[in-house]
């Protein structure tokens, strides 16, 4: 193996080079605190204020409505349990089953401290069904949060009509869009809070931001300073959010070319894998995120299927029961009712910026070999 | 997280496949938990007129750990006699492996028990005469098999209901 094939995309990506190049002079040069007041500082304030500047006119959004956090995760928690602390008078919280964990631990903690969530299912592609968003919002109910793009599977959720359906009555909105920002357009009209994390996008980890809304307070998870607007106490991270920034501004200048090119990589590899047998495709044919490709193969189990491929160097996920620590297949694939033996067998690819399409013929070329030496192996043989 | 001995065996498994003329074979794990492992042997004489596994092999539905140590258990009953096999534990099997990750040591008792499972299914066919601890393992993952069995047949119960037309958040939002 002389090169690496990376395609765990949603779980992380390579900081583009332009972005570091941004960033770099933020550790060693302009190091200042945000909050001195001295040229240093101010140095670092106005480098901060331009990065909140630019990521509010991609959403087209008041610099006041981004507040700077650790990354998506604690978007997340402050927007969930921000909200609830916040209005303590409506104690009802809606989200899916298919969310990321950084939304549904935060709405099962809240229910352990005495609010009621509803947890709406999906279908078979992934999509919630709107009439039941409808008929499961109340009097009390305060926010409904729901993914714009699914991480295992790719799916897109109809944001702006959720958005709609909770504006009319009066609900907050809040969408984890860690998958889909800089993927696909987002119109921020309906939504109230967004949560986005740089490093999926070929920023630096350990920031991203929360949108809030003008209007809609929130309790603070961290206090000690009042930063961002008191919303978020600590030091700002001024490289992280200058990296943010620049990831941002490059994912959507070249939005379309790097998503036109995505899904042609995505076509490629879905025919492909299609083309071998006992394969499914997991997830929405076309309401999906340009990125991500989730299949799963009859007969093999997804851990040993991405520890035969790393052999290869080519790097990928499972939604695999083995290759979690509680043992239980991924909480998406049984939600959108995939036969619990392919959600053992699933495989999760997905491309990057820097994907080229000699590494998906790479890939292609492994594949169809890896799975049928693990077939051979297996007591289930496919077509029986 | 897996030792370089579990990824050699992962890599290179030894015996895999399925024998073609096998005296038993001893099945356990079910699709439900991600596991499955059938373990067959071939029981011959040694000169000194011991039982003996003359061979062995295995195919398996698992994870990393879980390949490895079927490769691991095959090689270790290899030639030993009925007796010794029997004393193979999941620990003897993980050891050999130079350990294996916490979460993962049901793989290395899934391994023991097939080939428990192979040599009770010999020792019943030829109507020998089954010791104590092997039979009381032999009911206790029998007991395990069917709860296990019973997993199964509620998820796919569950997938009927799923793939009928009626659960809430399908039909009305089809694809486009």
């Amino acid at each position: 193996m002389d090169k690496r094939i990376y395609l765990d995309n949603s779980a992380t990506t390579p900081v583009a080079a332009e972005v570091l190049e941004a960033m770099t002079p933020y550790f060693c040069e302009a190091y200042g605190n945000a909050s001195s007041l001295h040229a240093s500082g101010r140095e670092a304030r106005q480098a901060i204020e331009k990065g909140r500047a630019e990521i509010a006119a991609i959403l087209g959004v008041s610099p006041s409505e981004i507040v700077f956090t650790s990354g998506a995760t604690e978007a997340n928690n402050l927007a969930i349990i921000g909200m609830a602390f916040a209005h303590e008078e409506k104690r009802h919280i809606i989200t899916s089953k298919i969310e990321h964990h950084a939304v549904l631990h935060p709405c099962q903690w809240l229910e352990s401290q005495g609010y009621e969530v509803t947890t709406l299912d999906v279908d078979k592609t992934g999509r919630i069904d709107l009439e039941q968003l409808k008929d499961t919002i109340r009097k009390d109910t305060l926010l409904v949060s729901i993914m714009a793009g699914n991480n295992e599977i790719g799916t897109l959720q109809p944001v702006e009509e959720i958005g709609i359906i909770c504006r009319e009555r009066g609900v907050a909105f809040h969408t984890d869009a860690v998958q889909a920002y800089g993927k696909v357009q987002l119109s921020t009209d309906s939504i109230d809070l967004l949560s986005v994390s740089a490093h999926k996008l070929h920023g630096p980890k350990g920031v991203g931001f929360l949108m809030v809304r003008k209007g809609f307070s929130l309790t603070p998870l961290l206090h000690g300073g009042g930063h961002e607007g008191g919303r978020r106490s600590g030091t700002e991270n001024t490289p992280g959010i200058v990296g943010l920034a620049a990831a941002s501004s490059l994912a959507f200048n070249k939005m379309e070319e790097t998503t036109a090119r995505m899904r042609r990589l995505k076509r490629r590899l879905i025919e492909a894998i299609h083309a071998i047998p006992g394969t499914r495709l997991n997830g929405h044919e076309t309401e999906s995120l340009p990125h991500i490709v989730n299949v799963s193969f009859q007969g093999i189990e997804g851990e040993s299927l991405v520890m035969k491929l790393d052999e290869h160097g080519i790097e990928t996920s499972t939604g695999s029961a083995c290759s979690s620590p509680t043992l239980e297949p991924s909480h998406v694939l049984l939600a959108i009712s995939v036969p619990i033996s392919m959600a053992h067998g699933s495989l999760r690819i997905s491309t990057g910026r820097q994907t080229t399409r000699e590494e998906i013929d790479a890939f292609l070329d492994v594949l169809p070999r890896v799975v049928e030496e693990l077939r051979a192996i297996s007591p289930f043989k496919v077509g029986e | 997280m897996y030792t370089e001995k579990v990824i050699e065996h992962f890599r290179h498994p030894h015996n895999m496949g399925k024998l073609r003329d096998y005296s038993a074979v001893g099945k356990v794990g079910n699709i439900v938990c991600g596991d499955v492992m059938w373990l067959y042997i071939k029981v011959d004489k040694d000169p000194k007129g011991r039982e003996i596994i003359c061979d062995i092999s295995w195919e398996t539905f698992g994870c990393t750990a879980a390949i490895a140590t079927s490769s691991m258990v095959s090689e270790m009953a290899k030639g030993k006699t009925l007796k010794e096999a029997i004393a193979i534990t999941n620990k003897n099997v993980a050891e050999e492996l130079d350990g294996l990750p916490p979460v993962k040591m049901h793989c290395s008792a899934l391994a023991a028990d097939a080939l428990n499972e192979a040599i009770y299914e010999y020792l019943t066919q030829n109507q020998h005469e089954i010791p104590d601890a092997l039979k009381r393992r032999h009911e206790r993952l029998a007991k395990e098999m069917a709860s296990l069995e019973e997993r199964y047949k509620a998820f796919l119960a569950k997938e009927q209901v799923a793939n009928g037309t009626k659960t809430a958040g399908d039909v009305k939002h089809a694809p486009d």
